[in-house]
């Protein structure tokens, strides 16, 4: 680079731009907090859906789905489950009946979990789908 | 090695590599359920394996970065660190910690782990790559504090360097950041954009100041070039990092919940983000192009080289490949997402690790200033071996994930996830494949620091002006 761009202009660069971009970065993420009570249905977190997320997060489910588009992609996305399978007891059937021990094919584990669990992840999973996520997935499918 | 404290990094170094063989392993077990869905279930569920495949790549890589920081803030600051023992001391709870965890995933199911664990209290387990129980987490933290203080002190007492400086920018950023992880709210929205805040603000923000000012202390080391020249482009390029990267972090709230202006600010500035690593690479061969001495260490040479290329390629290109809103509506979460992710950090993070280990390693065991012939031809190999068979890795990833979006969102007809994956499978058999190869040039690696290691040191090319 030539001499006329000095070491003191670049390090000026640097820590101008970046606490210029951090404080917009701050700003967006102020106004994002404003928003979102119009998109992340917040107005379904019940009791119910928190037990539902803790047991979502106690059986690490996201180590084989994705939910909305994040996770691991050896399973099917569960952000849209609920309308996918249509109700919550098509969901609860679905997680009882594993593993289904085909040979070869993928296996979700049995995690014998209580009545008041499957439903509360249900719950959930019944939430995280009302979720105002701009159109994502493009189709049910997911 | 000028200082006698620069030692303390040795250990950190030979964890690194060792939790390194761990996770490659588990790689392959993991990418082999792909393809046969019963291996090794129920014993090691996917979810289990993939846990353990991506926390090892964590904890090794911070042990990489811990141990490049022992090493380079001595020599920079012109003093001996300010208190090796508690290095030592951090290394072995950090370790013991690590090992502690690791086999908490593979003994018992995870919620009985969240349990034993009182997750409860302070929930912030079972989300993707923050799995460690809290208590680990309150262990890392401590051990990020009790390191910070060391490095840190040591620098603020000896020679500032822009070197030292940025590294511990980065540091610092990687500790603060990290607290992000105990906040973990009922509402899901929240809870994935704070997520993001610890791993976009990581891998794509603060993670690239430490890979610059290693690489920055490579080049400086082995090319001769003065040190005023390096300085200025590190600051270049770590500026355009966070001035991309920050505002980037916006492509990761396209479609969870956030409003949709995201879309436009994720996609102009997370655009922008392949430049910094353009930048990277052509400074890395510039300083090359214009070096005042032949080092001997030419494997050193040439993982740092390849860092630079790897992380523009894995980063840059396969990054901006699926971050424009309108193509990341069909490419979100899918075999796209794995292979970005597969090159990206092998190509930054883990090239960068192996780039100072290969250069200090030799020094911490005694060598004046490089392996011998032999033994640097192998870690050669070992090096075309991994970053092919990476190439390869993200390639039929790529592949795979092509046909994913297309069979299951992207035509008239879309069909279930499982039938595309069925469908697809040829691709993840060759990405196993590829995975073998992978772990061969792992096993060269580690046969590098055994072969020729009586043997003499390599000299220069030209010999006689190595000053």
């Amino acid at each position: 680079m030539s001499q006329t761009f000095t070491k003191a202009m670049a390090r000026n660069i640097f820590y101008g731009g970046s606490v210029f971009f951090f404080l917009l970065f701050l700003a967006l993420t102020f106004d994002t907090s404003r928003a979102l009570p119009g998109r992340d249905n917040r107005a379904a977190i019940t009791e119910k859906v928190a037990r539902g997320k803790q047991v979502w997060e106690h059986n690490n489910c996201i180590g084989c789905h994705t939910l909305l588009g994040e996770g691991a992609y050896f399973a099917p996305e569960l952000g849209n489950v609920y309308k996918r399978f249509g109700s919550k007891e098509a969901i609860i059937a679905w997680i009882k009946a594993q593993p289904t021990g085909a040979a070869g094919r993928r296996q979700m584990p049995q995690f014998n979990l209580s009545e008041g669990d499957l439903d509360a992840v249900a719950e959930f999973l019944k939430y995280a789908s009302e979720i105002n996520a701009a159109k994502w997935p493009p189709n049910i499918n997911g | 090695m000028q200082y006698k404290s620069q030692a303390v990094a040795k250990p950190y170094f030979i964890a690194a590599i060792g939790l390194f063989v761990g996770q490659i392993l588990f790689g392959l077990i993991i990418g082999l359920q792909y393809v046969v869905g019963d291996f090794l279930f129920p014993e090691i569920p996917f979810n289990v394996g993939r846990m353990v495949h991506t926390n090892l790549l964590i904890v090794w890589l911070l042990f990489g970065f811990m141990g490049a920081a022992y090493y380079m803030v001595p020599e920079e600051s012109e003093r001996e660190l300010v208190a090796p023992w508690l290095a030592h001391l951090m290394f072995w709870i950090f370790l013991v910690a690590g090992a502690l965890t690791v086999l908490g995933y593979l003994m018992v199911p995870y919620a009985k782990l969240a349990e034993l664990t009182q997750n409860t209290v302070l929930p912030t387990m079972g989300r993707e790559f923050l799995e460690q129980p809290t208590i680990t987490k309150i262990g890392i933290v401590i051990v990020a504090l009790a390191f910070l203080f060391n490095v840190g002190l040591t620098v603020l007492m000896g020679r500032k360097t822009v070197v030292n400086l940025v590294l511990l920018l980065g540091l610092l950023g990687l500790a603060v950041f990290f607290l992000f992880s105990f906040y973990n709210p009922d509402n899901l929205v929240l809870d994935k954009y704070y997520w993001w805040w610890v791993v976009h603000l990581w891998v794509e923000g603060v993670w690239e100041l430490i890979l610059g000012s290693i690489l920055a202390f490579v080049l400086i080391k082995t090319t001769g070039v003065d040190r005023e020249v390096i300085e200025k482009w590190l600051y270049v390029i770590i500026a355009m990092t966070l001035i991309t990267g920050i505002i980037g972090t916006g492509h990761h709230y396209y479609w969870i919940g956030t409003p949709e202006y995201w879309q436009w600010w994720g996609s102009i500035f997370s655009a922008m983000e392949p430049i910094p690593f353009f930048m990277m690479t052509v400074f890395a061969f510039n300083m090359v192009n214009r070096r005042r001495r032949n080092h001997p260490n030419k494997a050193a040479m040439l993982w740092a080289l390849g860092t630079a290329v790897m992380a523009f390629l894995g980063a840059g290109v396969w990054g901006f490949l699926h971050t424009l809103a309108p193509v990341n509506y069909y490419t979100h979460g899918t075999q796209i997402t794995a292979a970005h992710g597969h090159m990206a950090f092998y190509g930054a993070y883990v090239m960068i690790n192996l780039t100072i280990i290969s250069y200090a390693m030799p020094l911490l065991r005694g060598r004046k200033a490089a392996n011998s012939e032999r033994s640097q031809v192998l870690e050669m190999w070992s090096f075309w071996l991994m970053t092919v068979a990476m190439v390869f890795i993200t390639l039929f990833l790529t592949g795979a994930g092509v046909l994913q979006v297309w069979l299951q969102r992207y035509t008239a007809t879309p069909q279930p996830f499982m039938a595309v994956q069925d469908q697809i499978a040829l691709f993840y058999w060759l990405r196993e494949i590829a995975g073998v190869v992978f772990l061969a040039g792992l096993v060269t690696y580690i046969a590098s620091f055994f072969v020729g290691s009586k043997e003499p040191e390599a000299a220069a090319e030209g010999a006689s002006a190595t000053a």
